[in-house]
């Protein structure tokens, strides 16, 4: 069972964002979705947590049918998607320990004690250790996105999307993100998919690569097959020359 | 497009697209709003979700607004008795500005004013709030973890306005009688018993219901109109304060409307 995306369409009026997306993301590996600005990347992710439906196409969870899960059904699916979202979304009113603990409260079957020993057991894993008792506006951004990653772990789920992880950051603050994701893969064994336009990011952490152009994935592979892709839209994607990429659009 | 072409556009055109924009976008809100509402009441088997924040949203809803209700029905009833006695005097007995001052308190000025002072308190206050939430993913964080956001944020405002308006609402007709009735004792020379007089000559336990029911219905539109127009937010800071204005500008229309409802139906 993984996430699979099939011929999915979107628009929002006359914007037609998804154009027959097609998407499989293998079980334990980590996935990586890049394209540019207003590509439709947010938009894939949220489709998968069942935040967008789709206007056509389906879109499976370990067998689900997200699109046609009635709202009770997509809530118990959540619990085995962690979401890390672009500016974390942390809650302001919350301390970073509640924050984290949110999630588990929710499932409701651990005692409060269980859920304080798991809550420090994710901040230790992204070393926000004595974060706890602060507040989302005392953190710094590499450490709110520690803490919104600290948060989509909490419950130990099955899959982790990671929305633009290392947007913003700077690069050593993103080098500590990506080996985070890495661990997360590694120690957990959670199935991840990141969506992002950070290049170096991208091939230090992905086993697979997709590229979203168009509306439609444009080309799938290794990074190693990405590295040595001819299309001129990757390439000129990659490369950060757009010169190449309009010569084909 | 010629000159007269294009001035033909500008002058009839222009306006007639303006308003088919307006009524769409009201038919939209008026769309969104309702699904919220059917959303809401589906939601409040959810107790676990809506029953903790309860007391706290009652707490900021309610008696956060005592000062400000206070500080209006005070100044109300003081110039009711000052307008009271201008309009009887030399006219009719001056124990009719007990009547007048209970009578207009409790029917009419203490749930409206009450209602427009907290619209744009409480109504501003949640519509910001949701607002930034949703521009900033909260929301959708919050969903993610597997919370009905509407049973988690919608739900215990609506009920915390439905409940706490009145007891507001309540208070404020209690302050504005008080101002009213130390305005008659210290400066038009009334006496107590006349003050009184008057206002228990008219009184019926039914206009203390009436001002229930008005207030009660205040408190589920501000609160509501608040949490659609804070739940449905787009774009970002201009987007919240968007929403804010609308939010306010919508609670007091409707409550001004709501109030000519009432009077006609129940009076």
């Amino acid at each position: 069972m993984s996430i699979q995306l099939v011929n999915v369409h979107k628009a929002f009026g006359s914007k037609k964002v998804l154009k027959g997306l097609t998407l499989e993301v293998p079980e334990g590996a980590t996935t990586t979705v890049i394209g540019g600005s207003g590509s439709g990347k947010s938009v894939t992710l949220k489709h998968i947590v069942g935040l967008i439906k789709p206007d056509e196409g389906d879109v499976w969870v370990d067998g689900e049918n997200v699109s046609r899960l009635d709202q009770e059904s997509v809530y118990g699916l959540r619990r085995n998607v962690g979401y890390v979202f672009q500016f974390a979304a942390l809650f302001d009113s919350m301390t970073v320990a509640d924050n984290v603990g949110l999630g588990l409260k929710r499932i409701g079957d651990k005692p409060p004690e269980a859920i304080d020993e798991r809550v420090r057991d994710c901040l230790r894993m992204v070393d926000l250790d004595d974060y706890g008792p602060r507040y989302p506006s005392e953190l710094s951004g590499g450490q709110k996105k520690r803490a919104g990653l600290a948060r989509a772990i909490a419950t130990r789920p099955k899959y982790i999307l990671y929305d633009e992880p290392t947007t913003g950051l700077d690069p050593v603050t993103a080098a500590v993100i990506d080996a985070l994701i890495i661990r997360m893969s590694e120690e957990l064994g959670v199935t991840g998919l990141v969506i992002t336009h950070d290049m170096r990011s991208a091939f230090r952490i992905s086993d697979r690569m997709a590229m979203l152009h168009d509306g439609r994935i444009r080309f799938e592979g290794t990074p190693d097959e990405f590295r040595g892709a001819e299309d001129p839209v990757v390439k000129g994607f990659i490369e950060g020359r757009p010169a190449l990429m309009e010569s084909v659009s | 497009m010629s000159v007269f072409a294009r001035s033909v556009h500008v002058l009839l055109l222009q306006p007639v697209q303006a308003m088919g924009r307006l009524a769409l976008r009201a038919v939209a809100a008026t769309g969104r709003s309702g699904y919220l509402a059917i959303d809401a009441v589906q939601a409040l088997r959810k107790v676990d979700l809506w029953g903790p924040h309860l007391l706290p949203q009652m707490a900021r809803i309610g008696v956060d607004s005592v000062p400000i209700a206070i500080f209006i029905a005070t100044f109300t009833g003081i110039v009711l008795a000052l307008q009271a006695s201008y309009t009887f005097t030399g006219a009719m007995p001056l124990y009719f500005v007990g009547t007048l001052v209970g009578k207009t308190m409790i029917l009419e000025l203490g749930p409206v004013l009450t209602g427009l002072a907290l619209a744009g308190r409480v109504g501003a206050n949640i519509s910001a709030e949701l607002g930034t939430m949703r521009v900033t993913e909260q929301i959708d964080a919050l969903e993610t973890l597997a919370y009905d956001p509407v049973a988690y944020l919608v739900v215990p405002r609506v009920l915390a306005g439905a409940l706490m308006f009145p007891v507001v609402v309540m208070l404020a007709n209690a302050v504005g009688i008080v101002a009213g009735w130390g305005t008659s004792l210290w400066l038009l020379d009334m006496s107590s018993q006349q003050f009184m007089r008057g206002l228990r000559i008219f009184f019926e336990p039914w206009d203390v219901q009436f001002s229930m029911i008005k207030s009660v219905s205040f408190g589920i539109v501000v609160t509501s109109v608040g949490c659609s127009f804070g739940f449905h937010t787009e774009g970002g800071a201009e987007g919240v304060g968007n929403a804010t204005t609308r939010a306010v500008v919508i609670a007091t229309m409707i409550i001004l409307a709501l109030d000519a409802f009432w009077a006609a139906v129940l009076l």
